[in-house]
Parts: structure tokens; C-alpha cells; sequence
């Protein structure tokens, strides 16, 4: 189980399992009770099941896929993962901001698959706050990314307003 | 000039460190190559055939004489003493040690300058027309907004991992000598009928293996609406930009395999979503940029100079360097210099520490303590008094700075070539160079006039041979060195991709091409045509012809 931060914390211990493939509702029954993040397609195709699956249930997505196909679906999870295939495909960072932006989904965003310290930052600032980090990364270094920079040109989930609506009390509108 | 504030600075200091770290545990052996790649290309490191490459952002050309001097001091403390200006209003220094690289990056810190994505992935340091500011016929000045751009853009967290690098060009004058709509977006500042400031959006244009002029994606923005404009077309080219080949990454791909109007669509979808959101620029804002940018103290009432007209009657050799590279202000009295790096010998763009300081000295002493360079890899004083000219050129002769080039078939724009690239199939400076020997009578330079030749050493186009009016690119032929030559290309308003001879042709032959197509354009010019005018009027075949004709 990779180690995930959330929140900028290590957590010691993560209940959620990633099902990165699931041909049908029945893997469900074999672990009751468990708390699983599906594959987008997964939920779309057996949602009446899961709905029924006695547990906690997240989505996650593929970087080539958008969130438009469970918009209508997004309150229900607590949960959304969003899948590095490799750290430098960068069309999960517009997915972020588009959950957060544009649908207002305020739950969990974590980050899966090629997920390393280099890319915490902005991946944080785009909306991601839990990160299932890869294996060979240390969590205290990967901490530290957090603080790489104190603020940024652009708005971001912590800071609402692109830094030139916050530059000095003189140029408000 | 833009002026750094506490957050600028801290965000610099911030990326220093941050690089500073990541380069020890690379040298640590904690980051792979792979990791390292993304990286440092965003900090503007390549590793290059012989040594790491440093590319270090000069944004929209625009450059202070204490800049200039840290310039002069990187190229002497970290480098052989020299560095080289690029065609993107860039400058490379080929041999930092990739241990001192951090070190640089903090020189550069000091008078707010960087290599942030200047490589890379990422959307790169946005260029502007090197007479910004300064053009007589300018519609507006498009340095504030370039700006605006430069800070939207840096750091920007959704767009550091894209398919492909991602170029950015703004223009506000009629001739666009930015190359504007060969960018992947290409902006151009236009009147709206009430007289606000407004942009016409291109996107998808761009050089490489496969050249594109960029088309209309947005007719007419509102001012304030630029960043959402272009964070709607960024965010669709993020999404959907094919990243299975990397040949294939280009916004331009995106933009023909969706089709025009369909990615017109997608963008403007995207756009009606935030459009209006905190993204949106306040007047506030608009204005503050603007203050950056404002008219030095000219002296006003300086019209025409006695000194000058003088000078340009007693002595021929000033008076061809003022006719070439001299040109005009919009405020009377004064003009707008160009210092060549096109000098016979010396690769295009190359200039030495020495040099380098003793430009910022002219600048202090004649330009307000400013330059820009140009992506046609020269060094531009924007406001020199008419009546100190003459000074000014016989400074520039002390240093070998005077060459009377601009805008002649010597002024070469040619990429580093085989000489230092990693990715070159030829070498490209010394076929710019054996163009120049050949062509050195200097009246007959001044006869044939504006002629733009270009010159890469691969089809990767750094060179921006496309849009030559004369390009040459070198390929490899079995493993022997070819020029391939194509005529007609132009990277101005009236923008056009150049058209291929023919059959390439080894080093040696390609001067006597040159003096052809040069004869042949003299055969058959009206009085004040250039070449590329005679050119589109009489089309391809007489120059082809002659070409071939000569080669059996």
C-alpha cells in the first residue's frame, strides 16, 4: 500500500483501496464492508450495485478521461482519485481544477499512480489534498514540497484570488 | 521597465532554492535522469553535445543596463565569455557547469532575471515586436499586456506538464516583427470601434517539421478578458493535445486533426465557463502594468538635427549604417538603433562579455539604460537622439559593432547547428558565414536590401528557415551534411511558409544558389520591390529554373 498524505499529513494508516481493475459488482462481495475507490467506467456501468455495496465509495479517473460522464453523481463520493500514468501527463491537473472550479466538489482529491515530490506543489495548488505517493518516495522529504513556494501568480484552492487581486491594499477594484 | 515587488522576488528566491535542491539530489543520485529531465528543463537546462546548455529568459526582449552587465559576468565567470541570442528573445550560454548552474540562477535573482520555462513542456518566455513602445505606426505598446501574460504564465501549476513546449508571441504593430502567427498562440493588440484595446487570437501556428500558420480562434476579446481567453484555449490543448507522439504534440496537430471550427468551439465553450471569473483583469491591474511602461524624458521639440544631416553628407560609411539600421521613432528627434551581431566571422547572435558591457555602457550613456534583443538575434537601442548618432556609431566601430546589416541577406537568423546541438543534422554557422564572405560588397548588399535569410541545422526549425525569404535547413544525406533550400517564406503580416527548390545541395554549392536567386531577383525587380515582393509576383519557377539550369 503506498504511503498517502492528506491534508499535509502522513496518515498512518489509509482505508481506502484503489480497484485499479474491476470487471464486475461481485469483487465487491468478497470484502464487505471495505471502503474501495472504482473506476470511473466501473461505476457507470454497475452504479445500481455499488449504490448497494454496504461501504464508503470513490471514483477515480484516468488522465484521459473528464468528470463530465458522473457530474451529476460528483456529492456521493467522498472520494475522487485522479491517475498519473506517467508524472509528466499533466491532463489530471485540469481535472482537478475543473472538480473543484467549475462543479464545486469540496470532498477528498488524491492524486494516484506516478505521484513524486516534484509535482506535490502544483499539484496542491490545482486542488489535490491527499497524495498515494510512489513507492520509492520519502513522506518527510515529500512534506517539504508544501513549502516550495509561499504564494503563486495564479488563484489556487487556498488563495481564491490570482495574485493581482491581492497585491497591495492600493489596487483593489 | 517592469519593476519587481516583494512577491516577485520571493517567488524567485523561492525557485532558486527550489532548483538548488533539486539539482543536489540529482547529483546525489535521488532524482533519475527521467526525473531530473522534466526539471531542469523548466529551469532552462539542457545537456547539449558538449556540455549543459543554459537558457536564460530575456521576457519580450526587453533588457536594463545592469541586467546586461550580469549577463556579461555569467558569460566570463561561468562560460567561455560569450553568449548566444536566440530567436525567441532568449539568451544561451553553452557551457555552465550543471553544479553552478543554482549559482547562476542566483546571479540572475539579483536583477530579476531567470531560466524559468524557458525549456521544456510548459508555456515559454512570451516575445513581443523588439520596437514595442517605440514604433511610429504602433496600434498600442504590448509590453503591459506581455507582462500580464509573463505572470499568468509562470509557475502556472495546470500547464507545466503539457504534450509539448508552447510559445506565446503579442504584437501591436501593423508589420508584427514578433512572427506572430507562427506561435502556437499569437496575439495581436486591435482597436475596438469604441477605441479600447482589444486582441485578435491566433492559435496553431508554428514551425518544426511541420509549419502552420496559426488561424483566428478569437476575432475580438475585451481587454479584460485576454487571460481567460487564453487559459481556455491552454486548458483544451492540455486536455486533448496528443501525447502518444511527441511529433504530433503541437497545438497545431490538435488544431487541424479537430478542425478549426470545431476547436473554436471546444475553446469557446471552455471560455464561457470562466470567463468572468477572478481571472478576469481589473483596469486596476491593467493600469498598474502600464506604469512600467511609460515614456522616458524625451526632450521634446527635437526635431531634425544639423549634426546629423551633416555627418550623413560627409561620410558614406555612417551614412549607409544610419540608412540600414537606423530606424524611425515615433517621437521626432529621435531613432530607433540596431546594433548587428551579424559581423562576418562570428556566429549569429554571439556576443562576448566585453562587448556585452560596453553595449550597456551605450545604453546609460544614449538609451535611457535600456536594449532589447530581437528574435532576429540582434541588439536593438530603442531611443537614441538623432543628433548623437554619429557618437554613437563611432562607439559602435571601436567594438566591431557597426556593421550596416539589418534587414540585408547578411543578417542572417541561424540556430546554434551541429556546431553545439545535440538534435542538428548540419552544421548552420558556418554555411551563415560562407554566406557572408561571398556576399561582402557592401553596396551591392545595400542594392539587393531587405532579403531575410534564414538558417537551421534541423527540421526542428530553431532557425525559423520556414519563414525565410531564402531558408536553408540542413540535412543528413547518408551521413554527409545537405542544404535543402526553399524561397517565398515570411514570418511578417502577410505570413508565408517557404517553398522547396528542389534536389539539396552540398555546403560548398550553396553560396553560388544564393548569388542565383540574387541575380535573378535583380533581373526581374521593379524599382522599389524587395525580393520577396518581385518573388510573389512572379512565383516560384524563374528562381527554380535558374537554379537548376546552372547545376548541369
Amino acid at each position: 500500500m503506498p504511503t498517502v498524505i492528506k491534508d499535509r499529513e502522513i496518515l498512518a494508516q489509509d482505508r481506502w483501496t484503489v480497484l485499479r481493475e474491476a470487471t464486475g459488482p461481485d469483487v465487491l462481495q468478497a470484502v464487505p464492508g471495505r471502503s474501495f475507490i472504482v473506476p470511473m467506467q466501473f461505476w457507470l456501468n454497475f452504479r445500481a450495485q455499488l449504490e448497494e455495496y454496504p461501504g464508503e465509495r470513490g471514483v477515480w479517473l484516468d488522465s484521459h478521461q473528464t468528470p463530465e460522464p458522473v457530474a451529476a453523481d460528483l456529492a456521493g463520493f467522498s472520494i475522487i482519485a485522479l491517475n498519473f500514468p506517467v508524472f509528466a501527463d499533466g491532463r489530471s491537473y485540469s481535472n482537478a481544477r475543473e472538480l473543484r472550479e467549475h462543479y464545486g466538489y469540496a470532498g477528498e482529491i488524491r492524486a494516484i499512480g506516478d505521484v513524486m515530490r516534484d509535482q506535490l506543489y502544483y499539484m496542491s495548488r490545482c486542488g489535490f489534498n491527499s497524495f498515494a505517493l510512489r513507492h520509492d518516495q520519502d513522506p518527510e522529504i515529500c512534506l517539504r514540497a508544501f513549502e516550495d513556494f509561499s504564494t503563486g501568480y495564479q488563484s489556487s484552492v487556498n488563495e481564491s484570488l490570482p495574485l493581482f487581486r491581492r497585491r497591495g491594499g492600493v489596487w483593489k477594484e | 521597465m517592469y519593476v519587481y515587488d516583494e512577491y516577485d522576488h520571493r517567488m524567485l528566491a523561492e525557485r532558486v532554492a527550489q532548483f538548488r535542491d533539486q539539482t543536489n539530489r540529482y547529483i546525489a543520485g535521488k532524482l533519475s535522469d527521467a526525473e531530473f529531465l522534466p526539471l531542469r528543463l523548466q529551469n532552462g537546462l539542457y545537456i547539449q553535445r558538449l556540455a549543459p546548455m543554459l537558457r536564460v529568459a530575456i521576457p519580450y526582449g526587453l533588457l536594463s543596463s545592469q541586467q546586461i552587465r550580469k549577463l556579461a559576468l555569467i558569460a566570463r565567470d561561468y562560460d567561455k565569455g560569450y553568449g548566444h541570442l536566440t530567436t525567441r528573445q532568449n539568451i544561451q550560454f553553452n557551457w555552465p557547469e550543471l553544479a553552478e548552474t543554482p549559482d547562476i540562477l542566483a546571479h540572475l535573482a539579483e536583477v530579476e532575471m531567470h531560466a524559468i520555462q524557458t525549456s521544456g513542456n510548459c508555456i515559454r518566455n512570451v516575445t513581443t515586436d523588439h520596437y514595442a513602445g517605440v514604433a511610429a505606426d504602433e496600434i498600442e505598446d504590448s509590453r503591459p499586456w506581455c507582462e500580464l501574460i509573463r505572470q499568468w504564465s509562470t509557475f502556472h501549476p495546470e500547464f507545466a506538464y503539457l504534450p509539448r513546449k508552447f510559445k506565446i508571441a503579442v504584437c501591436g504593430t501593423p508589420a508584427d516583427q514578433a512572427a506572430t502567427q507562427v506561435h502556437d498562440i499569437g496575439v495581436y493588440l486591435v482597436r475596438a470601434e469604441n477605441g479600447d484595446t482589444g486582441f485578435r487570437i491566433l492559435a496553431g501556428g508554428g514551425l518544426g517539421r511541420t509549419p502552420v500558420i496559426g488561424q483566428v480562434i478569437f476575432d475580438q476579446v475585451e481587454k479584460q478578458h485576454l487571460l481567460t481567453a487564453l487559459e481556455a484555449i491552454m486548458r483544451i490543448y492540455n486536455r486533448e493535445g496528443r501525447r502518444d507522439n511527441k511529433y504530433k504534440a503541437r497545438i497545431k496537430i490538435l488544431v487541424r486533426e479537430t478542425g478549426v471550427e470545431k476547436f473554436r468551439e471546444k475553446v469557446q465553450a471552455e471560455w464561457e465557463r470562466i470567463k468572468g471569473t477572478a481571472l478576469t483583469l481589473t483596469d486596476a491591474e491593467i493600469e498598474r502594468c502600464k506604469t512600467f511602461f511609460t515614456d522616458p524624458e524625451y526632450i521634446n521639440r527635437l526635431n531634425g538635427s544639423s549634426v546629423l544631416e551633416e555627418k550623413l553628407r560627409e561620410d558614406p560609411e555612417f551614412s549607409r549604417w544610419y540608412r540600414r539600421n537606423v530606424r524611425e521613432h515615433k517621437q521626432p528627434g529621435y531613432g530607433i538603433v540596431t546594433i548587428s551581431l551579424k559581423q562576418t566571422g562570428v556566429a549569429p547572435g554571439d556576443v562576448t562579455d566585453r562587448q556585452l558591457e560596453f553595449i550597456a555602457d551605450l545604453a546609460d550613456e544614449y538609451s535611457f539604460g535600456e536594449a532589447r534583443v530581437s528574435h532576429k538575434q540582434n541588439i536593438i537601442l530603442a531611443d537614441v537622439e538623432q543628433r548623437r548618432l554619429y557618437d554613437l556609431w563611432r562607439d559602435l566601430s571601436t567594438q566591431s559593432l557597426q556593421t550596416p546589416a539589418l534587414g540585408l541577406l547578411t543578417d542572417i537568423i541561424c540556430c546554434p547547428g551541429g556546431d553545439f546541438c545535440a538534435l542538428a543534422n548540419a552544421k548552420s554557422i558556418p554555411v551563415a558565414e560562407e554566406i557572408q564572405r561571398f556576399f561582402n560588397d557592401a553596396a551591392e548588399l545595400e542594392e539587393v536590401g531587405d532579403l531575410q535569410v534564414n538558417i537551421s541545422g534541423c527540421m526542428n526549425a530553431c532557425g525559423h528557415h520556414h519563414v525565410g525569404n531564402i531558408g536553408i535547413l540542413g540535412v543528413d544525406k547518408k551521413g554527409e551534411e545537405f542544404y535543402q533550400i526553399s524561397i517565398g517564406g515570411s514570418s511578417a503580416r502577410e505570413a508565408s511558409l517557404g517553398k522547396i527548390l528542389g534536389p539539396s545541395f552540398a555546403r560548398d554549392e550553396v553560396p553560388g544558389v544564393m548569388r542565383t536567386l540574387v541575380d535573378v531577383f535583380q533581373e526581374e525587380r521593379t524599382k522599389d520591390e524587395s525580393f520577396l515582393d518581385t518573388y510573389r509576383r512572379i512565383g516560384h519557377e524563374p528562381f527554380k529554373q535558374a537554379v537548376y539550369a546552372d547545376s548541369h
